[in-house]
């Protein structure tokens, strides 16, 4: 089956799936105008010129054995095809990923036995003609143990030990002291509200795929929410953007029922995915805001370019909103548009704080205990370096 | 525009004018235009995903080493993505916790090194300055400024101990150096938002324009 038939498959049973309305034929006819489309432009009518392959970045490039290097490509045909990309010679732990949209990267993270040249051609192709280059990459041998990178092991050591032992001392019943968060406390509020006003409850995790930590801080909090929705009998709505996600925010949703009891009022569809596209899945929850009119809007995970049109669609929806976000440029416009945000760790804080379970407290506090070593650091490091024999003590920090 | 455009051009053209005009309707209210486009857009983005997805992942990433290199060992990262099927039968769901536990542990161990190594260090290495730079006051304040924010900025994230006394004035000093960064990134981040609407300003000027001059 080619890619456009996919298309078409999926675009006419998301819709079907998602709405009702008279406007179905009128999207069957888009989405096969589009495959159709896809179809036409086979490379015999249509091809004129050869695509052209460019690197981004230099051709010859070195790297030691143990790190990992990503080499970006982009293409173009003038013909408005876009081109396939390939790579040949490509070794052991080399990989080269095409995109399909004219981009591709080449991943490539030699073990310790590969040192050595290499030279791996990359390939643009409309199917008729194609542009290729040649990359030389020079892998360095090194040995297995970088002395170069000990603080980083002495920190990790430092943290873990302080997670460990924090943990174990929350589990023995001593009581951990964690500031009280503003933004947290609202959740609660917020839901109450909307259980007052008999309308839903929104959720939004983030729109990153379940590899990123944030999302899975937004998760953590999605169980807390969950709770007290099933206390409280309040619809939740959980769009996602990535399957993985749906799979986790329906364990984590369905297990938050079971805890209060109320595991028949636990509704599959109430974790929903929605579409793989950032813009198309604003578009739908922006969609979702306007017509079912959530009492409450939760943002919580990794957002982007859509944290705005999100939280401005929430505030004309007239819902309250709380987002918790550790991405720096998107914070502003939660801060603008949000009753209450959650500002970097205190994303990553409030499921601990909310849940008190001793691990993630442990976490908390471990963190704590690192983030005080930091000061303690910085504060050195500044008196050493003000009389000028600080440079080692820099250098430690200086991570190749 | 100069040349004259196929039957094709212009229905695309048209059709790209009436996606966004649609998109924008939703300025106004909710609309049918919106619901029609947004369906379009959260469709083919489902169905273009799957294409991505098995074209990058499955075949780019499993199938072709496997076959190619032999590199049978990515067979286990393959179980573990069948097992996600699992879900799909009610009484062996629980089977898919496996690799959702993998992939979610995994996160959180490769994030702390990462953090480490890419963050962290990054940021204490660039705030151990001198305080004499010998570039004079001006210096000096510079080097300070960048101590003091990053300080102030840590102890506002601290959550052991209530924010009061000098700790509750450092973090105050802390929220500070925040918002000032918020407000500057604001800025950056609306400048850029403003080149996309006139990226589409000047598409329904020039291109449709140029469709509509020649149309009509």
């Amino acid at each position: 089956m080619t890619d456009p038939l996919f298309y078409v498959f999926y675009s006419v049973t998301h819709y079907s799936l998602n709405s009702s309305g008279k406007t179905f034929l009128l999207a069957l006819g888009f989405c096969l105008y589009f495959s159709f489309f896809s179809f036409a432009q086979s490379p015999d009518s249509l091809n004129q010129h050869p695509p052209i392959l460019t690197l981004i970045g230099d051709d010859t490039l070195d790297i030691d054995e143990g790190d990992t290097l990503i080499i970006a490509v982009s293409s173009i045909d003038l013909d408005g095809t876009i081109p396939l990309l390939t790579a040949e010679n490509l070794m052991d732990s080399a990989a080269f990923i095409d995109s399909l949209n004219g981009q591709g990267c080449l991943v490539f993270a030699p073990g310790f036995e590969q040192e050595g040249n290499y030279e791996i051609l990359l390939i643009a192709s409309d199917g008729v003609t194609a542009d290729s280059v040649t990359v030389a990459i020079t892998v360095n041998d090194i040995t297995v143990f970088r002395t170069s990178r000990i603080a980083v092991l002495v920190f990790m050591l430092i943290f873990s030990g302080a997670v460990l032992l924090y943990t174990n001392w929350a589990k023995k019943g001593k009581t951990l002291f964690v500031r009280r968060i503003p933004g947290i406390d609202a959740v609660e509020e917020a839901v109450g509200r909307a259980t007052e006003m008999g309308k839903p409850v929104l959720f939004i995790p983030g729109i990153s795929d379940i590899d990123d930590i944030e999302t899975i801080a937004g998760l953590a909090i999605l169980g807390r929410v969950a709770r007290i929705t099933a206390q409280y009998d309040t619809p939740l709505y959980v769009p996602v953007r990535y399957p993985m996600i749906l799979a986790a925010g329906q364990e984590v949703v369905e297990q938050a029922y079971l805890e209060v009891g109320r595991h028949d009022a636990y509704d599959k569809d109430t974790v929903r995915y929605v579409a793989g596209e950032q813009f198309a899945f604003t578009a739908t929850v922006n969609g979702m805001m306007m017509r079912d009119k959530p009492a409450a809007n939760i943002y919580m995970g990794a957002f982007f370019a859509e944290s705005l049109l999100l939280a401005e669609t929430g505030n004309a929806a007239g819902s309250i909103q709380i987002a918790g976000t550790a991405r720096p440029e998107q914070l502003p416009f939660f801060i603008a548009a949000c009753d209450y945000t959650l500002m970097g760790e205190e994303l990553y804080a409030a499921s601990s704080y909310l849940s008190h379970e001793p691990l993630l407290l442990g976490g908390l506090k471990g963190q704590d205990f690192v983030k005080v070593i930091l000061v303690a650091v910085i504060i050195l490091g500044v008196i050493l370096m003000s009389f000028d024999i600080g440079g080692w003590f820099k250098h430690l920090f200086v991570v190749p | 525009m100069g040349e004259s455009l196929s039957f094709v051009q212009h229905f695309e053209i048209w059709l790209r004018a009436y996606l966004i005009l649609s998109l924008f309707s939703f300025l106004y209210r909710d609309n049918v235009f919106y619901k029609l486009s947004e369906h379009i857009f959260a469709g083919l983005s489902a169905g273009y995903y799957v294409g991505l997805i098995w074209q990058t992942v499955i075949i780019q990433q499993l199938v072709n080493p496997m076959v190619d290199n032999g590199h049978w060992w990515l067979v286990f990262p393959g179980i573990l993505g069948v097992l996600m099927f699992t879900r799909l039968i009610p009484k062996w769901s629980w089977v898919s916790r496996v690799s959702l536990a993998f992939v979610i542990g995994n996160t959180a161990g490769i994030y702390i090194i990462s953090s480490l190594h890419g963050l962290i260090f990054p940021q204490v290495a660039s705030t151990i300055l001198s305080l004499d730079t010998g570039n004079g006051f001006a210096g000096t304040l510079l080097a300070l400024l960048v101590v003091v924010g990053v300080i102030s900025t840590l102890i506002y994230f601290y959550f052991s101990k209530e924010h009061t006394g000098l700790l509750g004035a450092t973090a105050r000093v802390g929220i500070w150096f925040i918002m000032i960064a918020f407000g500057a990134h604001f800025g950056y981040t609306v400048m850029g938002r403003i080149s996309l609407l006139i990226g589409r300003a000047e598409f329904l000027y020039y291109e449709w324009g140029g469709s509509l001059s020649q149309i009509f």
